[in-house]
């Protein structure tokens, strides 16, 4: 990351060089979501996959114009503006107006990443923090949902890759007109863009562990199918370019907490399966709390972070105001990483505990 | 004090720009942050302000040589608190909703440091008149500064200026600029900008002070 | 500068206690002259300002009422009382009456828990239809741009031209209670039609008429004599 111009590099050892470097593992991390961002297109057309493109690019953009500010060489080529803008655009939803996904992704990196000094010092995850800044700005556009396979409904028709939504393409600055208005006159039977958590958390409704599971539902674009997003983890995990205790400690928390609340009363509260494969849990889980940056070094502090990730979203979802709160559970998890870092540095072989004497 | 002081002209503008309250010095920040969502509410808590220091800052020069040392801070906040009061109080007189929008903030003008900073420092050891002008340029730029973070804050959180819409029906509100958190991203911009400029204009002073070293020697 | 401020300064060797003493009461005593002088030159315009307030919105929810008169209403007790003054600490609902002295409705103050804060709001009920027939939120902290289209959605505000909130002549209690539903699936009189997209400050609308409503409306049915009666005195 840091390029050094000393005419003589002196180290300390170990002088060992490994084939894995930063460029390698973010490449790799592009492959893992690749398949959650095809299903994302294929589920929500056009307008999705739009999404997909401008954020990534105006990411990649912004980073190499801000480094060019800085006087620094453009860090573009590590990959890491382009995992921002994926991941930026997994959490929008597919119908979200395009000036505004720019307006994210220019905070994601410029607040995000770039003012704490570029990738590796950034506290928190960028692409949450460019949707923590949307979810605040325009809290109706970010709630505002298209369903599964708009508008005919149909897995196999194609009208959704030759037509746009149209929030997508609102003028910058203005309003989107609502989906809901737009599509008045082919009137769909109970639709009212609401996401299986929102119906959860208003209506006690639930829906089908298999439909969530494979991602045939409304939400944003990335976090429907948890099969493509374990797919990717699962194969991230096998390459040794996660921390595979991350994931675990949060999905295993997640499950224990609502169980807890699932067995005090089951009427009003999800079962675990749903609160596992619904909403933005495993994407978050997978790809953003396991970001190397913004999470723990020890092996302790980092099932103590996904614990505490994996509770305080259910959490939320269940006592909270909101009827999703794995972003805020991150970012909450990324505020608490320096100080679980702290605390639970492993003792150095043969030193004493503090305070213990012989 | 002795003659050579600062110039009248100087003690004014020190407040009003050199020596900002809020962009330089950093000081009185709840208000600034809390109360800047709207052009009104922050044009009524800078006037509120500016009222609490002249008003302040005149009486304690005017006792500045009666009141013993050792209670004189006691002192202060007693002339301070009763101007904040009666702020209190006219306000609530004029408008109930200004009153109500600017909440307990009013209240707090009374621990603003920048009130007790400049009676300690200034008008604590300068005649009236060269405190009042010090207010003044201190007011000033205080309420300058809350406008400043007003106007951005209301015309991209609301998209008004003082309540008229600037941009018609469609526009789309960043709401988040009227939430606190827009509150911290708008003074950041400002001071960003603010010591921008500063920077800028210092090194073109030095650069300039250079050339003329160059020329004479 | 330091050195030349220490001089005007008058720092006498010893300050005696009684020259402190003596300084800050008569400081503190032109403090308090000032302070009650403009209490007295502001406190009518204050309390002009602040009748009015409540005032104007009691007249804005009964909008056929050209005289109010407040009563304060101790549930407990199931007592009714005409409260002039605005002394008592107990609920205020506030009667209206048009030129002749007939009973037009009543404008009832209720609050409970939004999305941020407490919502306070006035409705006025008419006991000649059994129904809330006005509405309007006097205070609320919901997020600008979506709960507080509890205010400017014209569709939510439709609700509460009738809301049907009939009491049992038997028991005195409301037959239906008032529920916030689904948008767009109000099939019942006595169903408020959620906002899209703001379905919590829109139930807590739902949930603090419905306390209400069944809290107040018992008592204020008992005694609607008395309110009809203080028309016409």
């Amino acid at each position: 990351m840091s390029v050094g111009t000393h005419a003589i590099d002196i180290r300390t050892s170990p002088h060992i060089k490994g084939r894995v470097t930063t460029d390698t593992i973010m490449l790799n991390v592009v492959y893992a979501l690749l398949p959650v961002t095809a299903f994302a297109v294929f589920v929500f057309g056009l307008s999705a996959f739009l999404l997909v493109i401008v954020t990534t690019g105006t990411c990649v953009l912004t980073e190499h114009v801000l480094c060019k500010l800085a006087r620094k060489p453009s860090t573009v080529s590590d990959y890491s503006a382009v995992i921002t803008g994926l991941l930026l655009a997994l959490t929008l939803p597919p119908g979200f107006p395009l000036w505004m996904a720019i307006v994210g992704s220019v905070i994601s990196i410029g607040l995000g990443k770039a003012l704490f000094g570029g990738l590796g010092m950034n506290p928190f995850n960028p692409a949450l923090v460019g949707r923590a800044f949307l979810q605040a700005a325009f809290p109706v556009a970010i709630t505002t949902w298209t369903p599964a396979f708009w508008p005919e409904m149909q897995i196999w028709s194609t009208e959704r890759f030759t037509s746009i939504v149209l929030p997508t393409v609102s003028l910058p600055f203005m309003r989107p007109e609502s989906v809901a208005s737009f599509i008045n006159g082919i009137t769909i039977d109970g639709f009212s863009g609401a996401t299986p958590l929102s119906r959860m958390k208003f209506d006690h409704e639930t829906t089908s562990i298999i439909d969530l599971f494979v991602g045939m539902t409304a939400g944003s674009t990335g976090e429907t199918s948890s099969a493509l997003i374990i797919l990717g983890g699962v194969y991230l995990m096998a390459r040794r370019m996660m921390n595979w205790r991350i994931p675990v400690a949060i999905l295993g928390s997640a499950t224990v907490v609502s169980g807890i609340f699932y067995a005090l009363n089951s009427e009003i509260y999800p079962t675990p399966l749903f609160v596992l494969f619904s909403g933005g849990l495993m994407l978050g889980a997978m790809f953003m709390a396991s970001d190397m940056v913004g999470s723990p070094t020890t092996p302790l502090g980092v099932w103590i972070y996904g614990i505490l990730i994996g509770s305080v979203t259910v959490v939320i979802r269940l006592k909270g105001g909101l009827p999703e709160g794995t972003m805020y559970a991150i970012l909450l998890g990324n505020a608490c990483t320096p100080l679980i870092d702290n605390l639970t540095q492993p003792r150095i072989f043969g030193a004493r505990k503090k305070g213990e004497r012989k | 004090m002795s003659k050579a002081g600062p110039s009248q002209a100087s003690i004014f503008l020190n407040g009003l720009w050199k020596e900002n309250p809020v962009f330089v010095q950093v000081l009185g920040m709840c208000p600034v942050l809390a109360v800047t969502n709207s052009v009104r509410n922050a044009i009524a808590m800078g006037l509120s302000t500016m009222f609490v220091l002249v008003m302040s800052s005149t009486l304690v020069s005017l006792v500045r040589n009666i009141v013993p040392k050792q209670v004189r801070i006691a002192t202060y906040i007693l002339i301070i608190s009763t101007f904040v009061t009666i702020v209190d109080y006219v306000i609530k007189a004029v408008s109930i909703p200004v009153y109500k929008a600017l909440g307990p903030f009013i209240a707090l003008i009374v621990v603003n440091c920048i009130i007790l900073g400049r009676a300690e420092a200034f008008a604590s050891k300068n005649s009236v008149y060269r405190s009042i002008l010090d207010a003044f340029g201190m007011g000033i730029g205080f309420s300058f500064a809350l406008l400043c973070l007003g106007a951005v804050r209301e015309i991209l959180g609301a998209g008004t200026f003082l309540g008229v819409p600037l941009f018609g029906p469609y526009f789309e509100p960043w709401i988040i600029f009227l939430l606190p958190s827009g509150g911290f991203f708008t003074l950041g911009a400002w001071l960003l900008a603010f010591s921008l400029w500063k920077e800028r204009r210092t090194r073109k002073a030095t650069l300039a002070a250079e050339h003329a070293q160059e020329l004479a020697s | 500068m330091n050195a030349a401020t220490e001089q005007t300064l008058p720092m006498p060797k010893q300050t005696s206690s009684a020259y402190m003493i003596l300084v800050m009461t008569a400081v503190a005593t032109l403090c308090g002259l000032l302070i009650v002088t403009v209490y007295q030159a502001t406190a009518p315009a204050i309390a002009r300002n602040q009748a009015q307030i409540i005032e104007e919105s009691v007249f804005e929810v009964l909008p056929n009422a050209t005289r109010q008169v407040a009563f304060a209403v101790d549930t407990a007790a199931g007592a009714v009382t005409v409260d002039a003054e605005g002394q008592s600490a107990l609920p205020k609902v506030f009667a209206g009456y048009d030129d002749s002295g007939a009973l037009v409705g009543i404008a009832i103050e209720a609050g409970g828990r939004g999305y941020q804060d407490i919502i306070r709001i006035l409705y006025s009920y008419s006991p000649d239809c059994g129904c809330i027939d006005g509405f309007k939120v006097l205070d609320h902290k919901e997020t600008p741009g979506l709960g507080d289209k509890i205010i400017t959605d014209p569709d939510f505000q439709e609700n509460f031209a009738k809301l049907d909130a009939k009491l049992d002549p038997a028991t005195n209690r409301p037959v239906n209670q008032i529920v916030t539903v689904k948008h767009g699936t109000k099939t019942e009189p006595w169903q408020i039609d959620a906002i899209s997209g703001a379905t919590i400050s829109s139930k807590a609308i739902g949930r603090i008429m419905q306390s209400s409503t069944d809290e107040m409306l018992p008592v204020i049915t008992a005694h609607l004599d008395e309110i009809r009666k203080a028309g016409t005195s």
